[in-house]
């Protein structure tokens, strides 16, 4: 139960710095961190060896697109200093995670799961919408976009164990990832002549 | 050997295959044939019976087990195979004449063969998982070497990803209410579920703003593709939920939320349309319209509803491919798809701008065309139904026809001096007039899609019975 509640705050601390953070490194650092957590939680529902997937495949879609970022020269380090609106973003973390945390309390009782699974998970979906919402760059909307379904992932682990359905989902966290480095390629590239 | 091979398995390994050919009229001739093969077998070949092909007697079983799940195909699912596969052939076909070939057709093959394992999983929620992967295919079949992704690929991939977990968390609780029906909470948390993955999933105004921007952003042809698949997939999806589960069925406030909602669509669609100066935008409007009318046939949730839903099908695919193959010919050939731009083409491109216009004025329901048999029962059935419903969605169907005369406007407007020249190749004329005669063809004798439409509303166990 304890470390459940530790997986929620690594969850939060990695969800807020991956929403202040400019810097692709420390992005892709906080996203890994998350996949970790988020393993941690899926583990409580499901065996250790299926729950392996997620945190495999996650720490893969951040691989992917590290490669990716690593490889574009164009590609500046921190763009922006992290404190040019830190407060801001910090804020709206913190208020993103009180939501979640008092929805947490019915969704728990309703899905008959561990309040700090229910938590971390929300946590998780709310730091991705922030970043999906708050944002046009592609990097931070794909990133936004793993951290709300692993978010997701991690309460539907508790109510569905199917084969196929983690295979989809292993899919999709590998698809959009290769998405999210394709759109780095295609922004970098010249075009043909 | 089971029918998901054949009609889920192998046009993913073909579209995998074809990735690596790299001549155009090889892929397209390879991919279109075997689209009109699969279309074909679908049509005569039957589920479950065993038949005799020289001296072999063969079986298509029905399911195929994945991973402790099933993928389905039964008898009631192979016209709708004919449908899908007959309109990839379609799109196939005309791709190298455009020079689009390489990049709609191996990742259009995968597409096709996804959503076609959306209509045959089981669990049917499943579907949601599979239409998001080929989400996934989109942006490298959209976006050309070099090319930026825009705000409206970005917008795409995250509406279309939102609608997947809500989509997920309903069967969930669909769960509990087939356990418990009377469960009246159960059922108002689903319903919201629900109805919000579907707004993401069909665009649904305020989260339509994709289609526009993407139509502004990549090339038409494949936009026309993606317009095509995305929005049929969702629908058939959502009809799916419609027939499966009683308490949608029979919900008391289902037809209103339908109408509501359609009517918006084909509304906003059409009316935006007019005030658009990009063609590409107009044919995006053109699709938000087209998918409210479908919402609006199935409000009518009867037999004649189910019937018009499908019957706004072929007319939809022949009108998007027409006008999409037109907009890429002038937009590989314009500075841009701008109406200022655009001005005066008409003596230099006649085909692609005739083509344009005939396509355009099919969709506004335009007598003589495709689109207007369907326009017309639509508007008959909401006139005896509600007549401010009925008056909306005339509305934006005189919305899409203003667009459309604005089109023309500019497309005419050119200099007396300046002649007439046809500028297309000879595959393009040919498309084009193809294209054109099919708009007339399905106009003048509607009864030809028929034989089809009889038996498409089988896929459909209650809606409409």
């Amino acid at each position: 139960m304890l470390l459940n509640w530790i997986a929620g705050i690594l969850i939060l601390a990695a969800g807020a710095w991956l929403f202040i953070s400019r810097d692709w490194r420390w992005n892709l650092g906080a996203a890994a961190i998350q996949y970790l957590a988020a393993f941690w939680l899926v583990q409580a529902s499901w065996p250790l060896a299926a729950s392996a997937v997620k945190l495999i495949t996650g720490w893969m879609a951040c691989a992917a697109m590290g490669i990716t970022l690593a490889s574009a020269k164009t590609e500046s380090g921190a763009e922006h200093d992290w404190r040019e609106g830190g407060l801001f973003r910090l804020f709206a973390v913190a208020l993103a995670s009180l939501t979640a945390f008092i929805l947490a309390g019915s969704a728990s009782a309703w899905l008959g799961i561990p309040l700090p699974i229910t938590w971390g998970s929300l946590t998780m979906m709310a730091v991705g919408l922030l970043l999906i919402g708050m944002t046009t760059r592609p990097l931070r909307v794909i990133l936004g976009l793993l951290t709300l379904l692993a978010g997701f992932e991690i309460i539907y682990a508790a109510i569905e164990s199917s084969a196929l359905v983690t295979a989809a989902q292993a899919l999709i966290t590998l698809g959009l990832a290769l998405v999210g480095a394709y759109f780095l390629v295609a922004a970098r590239e010249e075009p043909p002549q | 050997m089971s029918a998901s091979i054949l009609w889920i398995f192998l046009p993913i390994l073909a579209g995998a295959f074809l990735l690596f050919l790299r001549n155009q009229r090889w892929t397209a001739f390879v991919a279109s044939g075997l689209s009109f093969v699969l279309a074909l077998t679908a049509w005569l070949l039957p589920i479950e019976t065993t038949f005799a092909l020289g001296s072999s007697a063969f079986k298509l079983s029905s399911t195929f087990e994945i991973l402790g799940r099933r993928l389905v195909l039964t008898t009631h699912e192979q016209p709708i195979l004919t449908l899908i596969y007959g309109a990839a052939a379609f799109w196939f076909i005309a791709s190298p004449s455009i020079g689009k070939a390489h990049r709609l057709i191996p990742l259009g093959l995968v597409q096709i063969g996804l959503l076609v394992a959306a209509l045959a999983v089981e669990p049917f929620l499943y579907a949601a998982l599979l239409i998001e992967v080929a989400v996934l295919l989109t942006p490298p079949l959209l976006l050309s070497e070099g090319e930026r992704p825009g705000r409206g690929l970005l917008r795409f991939v995250t509406f279309q990803t939102l609608a997947m977990p809500l989509i997920l968390f309903t069967g969930w609780l669909l769960r509990g209410i087939e356990a418990d029906p009377g469960a009246s909470a159960l059922i108002r948390q689903a319903a919201i579920l629900l109805a919000t993955g579907f707004v993401f999933l069909l665009a649904v105004f305020p989260f339509h703003t994709w289609i526009p921007l993407l139509s502004e952003e990549a090339a038409p042809y494949l936009t026309g593709f993606v317009f095509w698949i995305f929005p049929t997939s969702a629908l058939l999806f959502a009809a799916g939920f419609i027939d499966r589960y009683a308490w949608i069925r029979t919900a008391p406030q289902l037809p209103q939320i339908l109408s509501a909602v359609g009517a918006l669509m084909v509304a906003a669609g059409g009316l935006l349309a007019v005030f658009q100066n990009h063609l590409g935008r107009m044919l995006g409007y053109a699709v938000i319209l087209e998918t409210g009318f479908s919402l609006l046939s199935l409000s009518l949730l009867d037999a004649q509803g189910v019937d018009i839903f499908f019957l706004l099908f072929v007319p939809r695919l022949i009108a998007l491919a027409l006008w999409a193959l037109c907009l890429d010919i002038l937009h590989q050939n314009t500075p841009s798809l701008t109406l200022q731009d655009l001005r005066g083409q008409l003596r230099r491109w006649p085909f692609a701008s005739g083509g344009l216009i005939l396509a355009h004025l099919s969709l506004a329901g335009l007598p003589t065309l495709a689109g207007f048999p369907i326009r017309l029962a639509i508007w008959e059935d909401l006139a005896t139904l509600s007549l401010p419903l009925a008056a909306w969605a005339l509305i934006g169907s005189l919305g899409l026809l203003a667009a459309a005369i604005r089109t023309l406007a500019a497309l005419v407007a050119a200099p007396a001096e300046s002649t007439w020249e046809a500028r297309e190749s000879w595959p393009q004329r040919l498309f084009i007039a193809l294209g054109g005669l099919a708009l007339f063809g399905l106009g003048a004798f509607p009864q030809w899609i028929l034989p089809l439409l009889n038996r498409l509303p089988a896929i459909f166990e209650h809606l409409g019975g």
